[in-house]
């Protein structure tokens, strides 16, 4: 498959040794954000390579993302078939190995992981019942995962949200080993915006190497096109994500 | 052609908030009886066929790892549905399964 063809001029793309990271973005039937993340990837100084839910195989990458959207239309459930794709279970296999393979979810592509059992808990519909779309300030509880190293602990970001079913939810019990191993990556700040419990906007597994929320952070990558910030200027938080997981790469190597 | 009935319900525990909007509405039309509503899914399998033991087995499999989350949902039942079953009332009893054509 060929790369994605990005929209815009990346001029000046940043070269250095990081480019040579290869980062697949897995596109389901009905995945929306596939481009923005690619082109996400791509801005940090990565290689953004397209991967497709039916392939047999994870072409080498380096670490994947699992983009936002209504992959199989949220039929079932939010994540439920696509999460029976061929290339989950390679995914869940590699996120699981020796090598940890770094694993990111975006919204739809952290229901996904939930439903894989990559990440516990799950997500139904917002405790208002509407969609919604904002710019939402998080609070970066755990910087030491492998997409969120490049953060202080902490740290205020802004980054859109926007989904139907995002109200995390999960039993006191595993909320409470959520909380007692820091494995709440981050939490909604000033509004929780979906009901979600204990403000939970994202989590990771154990071991660090994969995280799931809802916000999108590859929305918020370029000056001029994403939320507005706290301060008042347009947020490029999410590229934080990415040149964490190159950090975590790069001290791999 | 025979099919096998999935019920699956949100978990009483979790927050419905789709029933909650529904128990909301239905003052609104006069129907003041209800103090509560919780929606769930029924799904119907459609078996080619005799209903046997194991593709009741491969139903309940199925009902359990894909049609429900157990995080947030119960299978609450499992049956097979009379072929000419035009009503609830016709539906067979899984304890007590009887020869199916």
């Amino acid at each position: 498959m060929s790369e994605t063809p990005l929209i815009g001029d990346l001029g000046g793309t940043p070269g250095a040794p990081l480019s040579g990271a290869r980062i697949g973005v897995i596109t389901f039937p009905g995945t929306l954000d596939d481009r923005d993340a690619a082109r996400a990837v791509k801005l940090a100084g990565a290689t953004p390579i397209p991967l497709w839910h039916a392939d047999s195989d994870l072409g080498d990458v380096d670490a994947v993302v699992l983009p936002g959207g209504f992959s199989y239309g949220d039929y079932l459930r939010a994540g439920a078939i696509a999460r029976f794709a061929p290339l989950m279970a390679k995914i869940v296999d590699a996120a699981n190995s020796d090598a940890k393979l770094p694993v990111l979810g975006i919204c739809n592509g952290f229901q996904i992981l939930t439903e894989a059992h990559l990440l516990p808990g799950s997500m139904i519909k917002n405790d208002h019942l509407k969609f919604i779309c904002r710019d939402q300030t998080l609070r970066v509880e755990n910087n030491q995962t492998a997409w969120t190293n490049q953060f202080d602990e902490g740290q205020e970001i802004t980054v859109v949200l926007k989904n139907q079913d995002g109200q995390y939810v999960a039993d006191e019990k595993t909320l409470d080993e959520l909380e007692g191993e820091g494995r709440v990556a981050f939490r909604y700040v000033g509004w929780n915006p979906n009901g979600s419990r204990r403000g939970i906007a994202g989590i990771t597994n154990a071991a660090g190497n994969v995280v799931g929320l809802m916000p999108h952070p590859e929305h918020a990558v370029e000056p001029g096109f994403g939320p507005l910030g706290a301060d008042g200027h347009y947020s490029t938080d999410g590229l934080g994500f990415f040149a964490s997981v190159l950090s975590r790469l790069v001290e791999a190597k | 052609m025979p099919r096998i009935v999935v019920d699956v319900m949100p978990k009483p525990e979790i927050l419905d908030p789709q029933g909650k909007a529904i128990v909301g509405a239905l003052p609104r039309l006069g129907f003041t009886a209800f103090g509560g509503v919780r929606q769930g899914k029924r799904f119907e399998l459609t078996v080619e066929g005799p209903v046997t033991d194991q593709i009741l087995e491969q139903a309940r499999e199925a009902a359990a790892t894909m049609l429900s989350n157990p995080v947030i949902e119960d299978v609450v039942n499992v049956e097979v549905l009379a072929e000419d079953a035009g009503s609830e009332a016709a539906a067979e009893d899984l304890a007590a399964p009887t020869e199916a054509e």
